[in-house]
């Protein structure tokens, strides 16, 4: 067992930021948080790397109780703060080198495991931290959090404000660093995002919703969905929301999620209720549940 | 050790790449000094007045003569009429208007007694009261070359002599003062503001996540501080013996030891400051409305501590820069050693272990 928490409660005045929370990380897992802004995530963070300290519960992370041996947590984990937290002022080589020396480590020792991330900023070494972009940002940020070979890694939302291409070499930057053994907690609001980790949990205003792998949560969803499409989305959301029989309607891209109360639903039914509601080009198909499908409906209850 | 001279180096790349501590750390003293010891002072130099002369004979001549060839005030214009006296204050050509009233040989000589009068602009009372002395000693002295050949049979002759600064140089009194400010100001606000700028930036956060612990972060973060600090104070006792000729009567050595001292409290203060404020904006304001008002106000930098109300004498002991200056004017100027400046010394030491007690209770292993 990598991270162990128990029960871990935390309020800020009279907000629960995070409310009787339990989850089990294995060695070598792929964790992921999943939850909208304000969920309780980066609490949580704070929490196992001993930066706050909980109001109940206890919690262990590589071993560590995050209490009593907060000072041996500090030297094993790294941690990647979800604002982009280096020094501006110094240059890339400048701001590793830094991270290596107080680890009591240098960058030569570990090179090997940040190789694959480092090469790619590698020529901008001598370019001030706060001159890069998005994507180099977090890359170089990841490479501070390793350097110390970590053996717990704690990512907080790392792909926030990062394009899709960076974000998808992130992922499977994360996938070799897990191949590596290290144990590696992520959180992010990308739903998409999700789907690439061991096992997620989904959580929302402090609560856990649900914890499994992706894949089963997804089956887990209760109810068939449809894409619905037409000429204009906005009518179409008007007139779905209108409808008796709605149960959700989320929009999803270019398509509308609906489901149905009904356990017998017949879409030839719906397509003629919106055609008599003016709406044109109307498309309706079966379609699998997402990982976002299973949040909103989650989130409902 | 490695860990802490990388911490070092690091803070040296931040203080040498931002142009504004920059101008903190080196421009600021150098402006300082020069502004305090060529500007502002108190002394009293070619000071404009103008005469009313209403005798114009061989004494008034003479007195006049004996004014204008002084160096502290030049005559720039003789006026005529009584009226005329408020007008020429209100144009702020003249500081001061000497009337002689008529007939003023005359009385003298008959009568033994003729009245001139000193008539100066009050606007700023301290230059006033100089020049009024100043006119007063030359008028006295005028008249004791006359009453030279006479006896009389009662005189009392007050000697007066300044010692430690017998030219009343104002310079004397601002170095202290200056070098003070100075290193409160470099050593207090820098440091909290670079304490800060981490907590800020959100760096402290991860610092926090690491093996480092908080009292090595914080001599790291102090360290360079020290060092910049000693450069300064060097750099103002230089300027001050080689440009405005300060003594310093005593020990050099023991100069450098109580600025070290000083720095370190100044230090230990801005750590506390950094503890107790969360933003940049905070620790700098903080900075400058608790620590430099009373560096300035009441450490008897500027004005003398013995003619504050008592409550404010009271409170003004709780100043560390009052010690301070109290000691530097001691070493540079009386040149006294460590035996009769223990006690300022004691207290500073003091001061400074309490303030870095009270900084590690407050200093948050976490970030609550």
């Amino acid at each position: 067992m990598s991270i162990r928490i128990d029960h871990i409660s935390k309020s800020y005045g009279k907000v629960n930021a995070l409310d009787d929370i339990s989850i089990q990380v294995d060695q070598g897992e792929l964790f992921g948080l999943i939850g909208p802004d304000g969920a309780g995530k980066t609490t949580l963070f704070r929490i196992l790397t001993t930066l706050l300290l909980p109001d109940h519960g206890s919690a262990s992370v590589a071993g560590y109780d995050i209490i009593a041996d907060f000072k041996a947590i500090r030297k094993q984990v790294g941690y990647m703060p979800g604002r982009f937290s280096l020094y501006q002022d110094l240059t890339v080589e400048e701001n590793l080198r830094f991270f290596a020396t107080i680890f009591g480590t240098t960058i030569a020792e570990n090179y090997d495991l940040i190789r694959d991330i480092y090469v790619q900023i590698e020529p901008f070494k001598n370019r001030r931290a706060g001159k890069l972009s998005g994507g180099m940002k977090q890359k170089l940020a990841l490479s501070c959090a390793l350097i110390h070979k970590p053996k717990v890694l704690f990512l907080d939302e790392p792909t926030t404000g990062v394009d899709p291409v960076s974000r998808k070499e992130f992922w499977e930057m994360l996938k070799r660093l897990q191949d590596k053994g290290i144990t590696i907690l992520v959180s992010t609001p990308y739903m998409d995002e999700a789907a690439l980790c061991d096992r997620i949990a989904l959580i929302q205003d402090g609560k856990i919703l649900e914890i499994d792998t992706p894949k089963a949560i997804v089956e887990h969803y209760p109810k068939p969905i449809f894409d619905v499409g037409a000429h204009n989305t906005y009518l179409l959301i008007e007139k779905l929301n209108a409808y008796a029989h709605k149960h959700s309607v989320f929009p999803f891209g270019e398509y509308i999620h609906y489901t149905d109360q009904r356990d017998g639903f017949d879409p030839l039914e719906l397509m003629a209720y919106l055609k008599n509601e003016g709406l044109q080009n109307i498309h309706i198909e079966r379609t699998k549940a997402t990982i976002e499908d299973t949040f909103m409906e989650l989130a409902k209850q | 050790m490695k860990r802490f001279i990388g911490f070092v180096q690091k803070e040296f790349y931040h203080i040498f790449r931002d142009r504004r501590s920059l101008f903190i750390l080196f421009g600021m003293p150098v402006a300082q000094i020069m502004l305090f010891g060529f500007a502002i002072t108190n002394e009293i130099n070619n000071v404009d007045i103008a005469i009313l002369d209403r005798s114009q004979d061989a004494s008034t001549k003479e007195i006049i003569s004996k004014i204008s060839s002084s160096e502290y005030f030049s005559i720039l214009q003789h006026i005529k009429e009584e009226a005329e006296i408020e007008e020429v204050f209100k144009k702020g050509k003249v500081k001061a208007v000497l009337y002689f009233e008529k007939e003023f040989s005359k009385k003298l000589i008959k009568q033994h007694t003729a009245k001139v009068q000193i008539v100066t602009d009050a606007t700023d009372p301290n230059v006033a009261n100089t020049i009024s002395n100043y006119i007063n000693s030359i008028l006295s002295n005028y008249q004791e070359e006359q009453n030279r050949a006479i006896t009389l049979d009662y005189q009392i002759v007050p000697q007066s002599r300044m010692v430690f600064n017998a030219e009343l140089k104002s310079v004397y009194m601002f170095v202290p003062g200056v070098m003070t400010v100075i290193l409160m100001l470099v050593s207090a606000m820098m440091t909290s503001i670079s304490i800060t700028r981490e907590k800020e930036l959100g760096t402290m956060e991860i610092l926090l996540v690491s093996p480092l612990n908080p009292f090595q972060v914080i001599i790291g973060k102090v360290f360079p501080y020290i060092f910049l600090s000693i450069i300064n104070a060097a750099a103002i006792v230089i300027l001050s013996i080689f440009v405005f000729h300060v003594p310093v009567n005593g020990s050099l050595f023991l100069l450098g030891l109580e600025s070290v001292l000083f720095i370190v409290t100044s230090l230990a203060l801005g750590i506390l400051i950094s503890t107790i404020s969360a933003t940049q904006q905070t620790a700098m304001m903080i900075s400058l409305m608790g620590l430099m008002l009373p560096v300035i106000l009441l450490s008897g930098f500027i004005f003398p501590i013995s003619s504050m109300p008592v409550p404010l004498q009271v409170i003004s002991n709780i100043v560390p820069a009052k010690w301070f200056i109290i000691i530097v004017k001691g070493i540079m100027l009386k040149g006294v050693g460590i035996s009769i400046v223990w006690k300022e010394t004691l207290v500073l030491l003091g001061m400074t272990l309490l303030f870095i007690g009270l900084s590690v209770r407050k200093y948050k292993i976490r970030l609550e």
